[in-house]
């Protein structure tokens, strides 16, 4: 029982990961429409920044506040820059290339910038203290509270501020917001900004986890948090996060328990199935809404 | 009226033949090699094509299907004994029957989901390999002997013979795709794209033609896996990520050569390879290139280069009859638009 509870909640901490960059993916859904692809590649390049801060002597806090303000920057530049002169192109196949080329470049950039000639792996620190508080380690701890504060933030500013008023109406009718004099550009480099912050945070607390981290961080995070959106509901940040501690848990479980039923090896078959018998129940995943389609 | 012989088109078909049977005689074994790559390439992208250009069904998850085909043709010439030329249709059967246990989940499932999901089975494959499969060192990786895909006609080289081989299968499902778009099959696939519901009303069987163009589709793709063994040797499980990377490559020569195009796919294989090559070698900095000439690709030519020469062909017919170029551009049948959210919430 210890243990199943121990798996749980290293599963949480996992989840909130995954919820943290299926937010992103979230935010860049509801206000551009489209899949990003590159948002883990994107989150990797930024945890390298934060890795570069504190390595000029930063601490880990700053250096992650530091780096989320230049993703925010970047993420908007990148919006204004490659994704909208395509996004108006006829198939929305192109814009998906797009992000599939910065996938590959942007990876193949942060090796080339911050990793020199024969550095293997490099060590993050943690911004979490170690120990465990009531039995739960410390650091999952800080990963929930963590995700729950970037819900908080979102919520207030979706909610509860003007800009988010803007932003929710440029991605439920871009047509009649701007009839109205929002900034419709503005407001989806405001959408990729704060995705790439997002996922700044989730990367550099992925990477102070591990013992070492390379460049191929966040491939296996991005699937799961893939997985994660689409069983919670692709346009529902509630859904993007339930959906991803959801699969943290069922992931941390089967890896404890899959060997004994028969699926060493194969764990991932688990959470994949998972979302496959949730879709098929409730296509449009458990939080999502459902469209009346019209001839 | 008697049909007017499009001469162009002879002439091009010709000069073509002549190059594609040219190309193994004058090329080092490297370079055949290369060619091999796109041809199979091709086809898995052709594949592709008819589900996703055609039929309107986004997949990024055909590099399992393509691990199928290189699986099970691996499998056969290395444990059974086969030749890998009868392993193909083998190879074909099993993806397509993995298709249609794909195919009707699908129908639940649309638009960004289905890319999803299929997402989700490009990257389990892998790991279903490293369960069942054990090469040489616990490797998920069967490597056929040199002899087991050596020529089977004495007066071609290996390479060339691969070469053939691999051009002979492509021609053949070019040709098979060809007449399925053109058949009344093809024209109820292109209507569940373009319009679901209406399509049901005019008495086609929606789930039936989706089932079974995702079971085609992958036939395809399992094909190109078996050729990729005959060529490359090697049927790999071990990169976890591999069959996912393979998936994307597909994609992407789909959309750069032109979707719902038939001969898109092949020039969009060629030009990734091109790039690929071209690039090679450069350490770290190959990925990055590849990646922008990717993003260069598609904004120079946004529907891809089957839409690029349609566009300057409609540009010259128009200044040869001296028309307004303008308009001649924007009459121009470009390649129909797919919608990657259809079904998904807007």
């Amino acid at each position: 029982m210890e243990l199943f509870i121990d798996q749980v909640l290293n599963g949480i901490g996992r989840g909130a990961v995954y919820a943290s960059v299926g937010l992103a993916l979230v935010i860049i859904y509801r206000t551009t429409g489209l899949l990003n692809f590159a948002q883990g590649e994107m989150a990797l390049f930024s945890t390298f920044v934060t890795w570069w801060l504190t390595d000029q002597g930063l601490g880990i806090v700053p250096a992650i506040i530091g780096s989320v303000v230049f993703s925010v920057i970047a993420g908007a530049v990148i919006e204004r820059l490659l994704i909208r002169p395509v996004e108006s192109a006829h198939s929305p196949l192109n814009v998906v290339i797009v992000t599939l080329g910065m996938f590959l470049a942007i990876n193949a950039l942060a090796q080339l910038i911050f990793i020199k000639p024969g550095q293997e792996a490099l060590q993050m620190p943690s911004p979490f203290p170690s120990g465990e508080l009531v039995g739960i380690p410390k650091q999952t701890i800080g990963l929930v509270l963590v995700l729950v504060l970037e819900c908080a933030l979102l919520w207030v500013l979706l909610q509860r501020t003007k800009l988010g008023l803007s932003l929710r109406a440029v991605a439920s009718n871009p047509d009649s917001a701007r009839l109205v004099g929002i900034n419709t550009g503005v407001m989806l480099m405001v959408g990729w900004g704060l995705a790439a912050g997002l996922g700044a945070i989730a990367g550099s607390l992925v990477a102070s986890q591990s013992s070492g981290f390379d460049t191929s961080l966040m491939q296996g995070i991005l699937v799961y948090s893939f997985a994660g959106a689409a069983l919670g509901g692709f346009d529902s940040p509630l859904g993007a996060v339930v959906g991803g501690l959801i699969v943290g848990v069922a992931e941390a479980l089967t890896y404890q328990y899959g060997p004994e039923i028969g699926l060493g090896g194969i764990e991932l078959v688990v959470p994949l199935g998972l979302i496959l018998v949730v879709l098929l129940v409730r296509p449009n995943g458990l939080f999502g809404r459902t469209i009346v389609e019209r001839v | 009226m008697a049909a007017k012989i499009p001469w162009l088109r002879v002439a091009v078909g010709v000069v073509a033949a002549a190059v594609a049977i040219g190309l193994p005689f004058n090329n080092e074994a490297e370079t055949v090699q290369v060619f091999s790559q796109v041809l199979y390439l091709a086809i898995a992208a052709m594949g592709l094509n008819l589900l996703t250009g055609f039929n309107g069904q986004v997949s990024i998850g055909h590099g399992a299907f393509f691990g199928v085909g290189a699986f099970t043709s691996a499998i056969l010439v290395v444990d059974h004994g086969w030749y890998l030329e009868a392993t193909i249709p083998v190879a074909a059967l099993l993806a397509a029957a993995l298709g249609v246990l794909v195919g009707f989940p699908a129908l639940r499932v649309k638009g960004l989901y289905l890319a999803l999901v299929t997402l989700g089975l490009a990257v389990l494959f892998p790991s279903v390999v490293k369960k069942f499969v054990e090469g040489p060192g616990g490797v998920p990786l069967l490597q056929p002997k040199r002899s087991q895909v050596a020529s089977l006609i004495p007066s071609l080289a290996d390479d060339q013979y691969q070469y053939f081989v691999c051009l002979g299968v492509m021609v053949l499902l070019f040709v098979l795709a060809a007449s399925l778009i053109r058949s009344r099959a093809g024209r109820a696939m292109i209507a569940v794209r373009d319009q679901e519901v209406a399509a049901s009303t005019v008495g086609i069987n929606v789930a039936q033609v989706k089932v079974a163009s995702f079971a085609i589709s992958a036939a395809y793709a399992g094909i190109a896996g078996s050729l990729s063994v005959l060529v490359n040797r090697v049927a790999d499980g071990s990169n976890p990520l591999i069959y996912f990377q393979y998936s994307i490559e597909f994609l992407i020569a789909v959309v750069i050569g032109g979707a719902a195009t038939l001969t898109g796919p092949f020039l969009g294989s060629a030009l990734l390879v091109g790039i690929r090559k071209r690039f090679e070698g450069t350490e770290a900095m190959a990925p990055a290139l590849l990646g922008v000439a990717l993003i260069a690709a598609v904004f120079l030519m946004p529907d891809g280069l089957v839409g690029l020469y349609r566009r300057l062909a409609a540009r010259v017919r128009s200044s040869v009859l001296s028309e307004p170029s303008d308009t001649a551009a924007t009459t121009v049948e470009a390649a129909v638009p797919i919608n990657l959210n259809k079904g998904a919430n807007q």
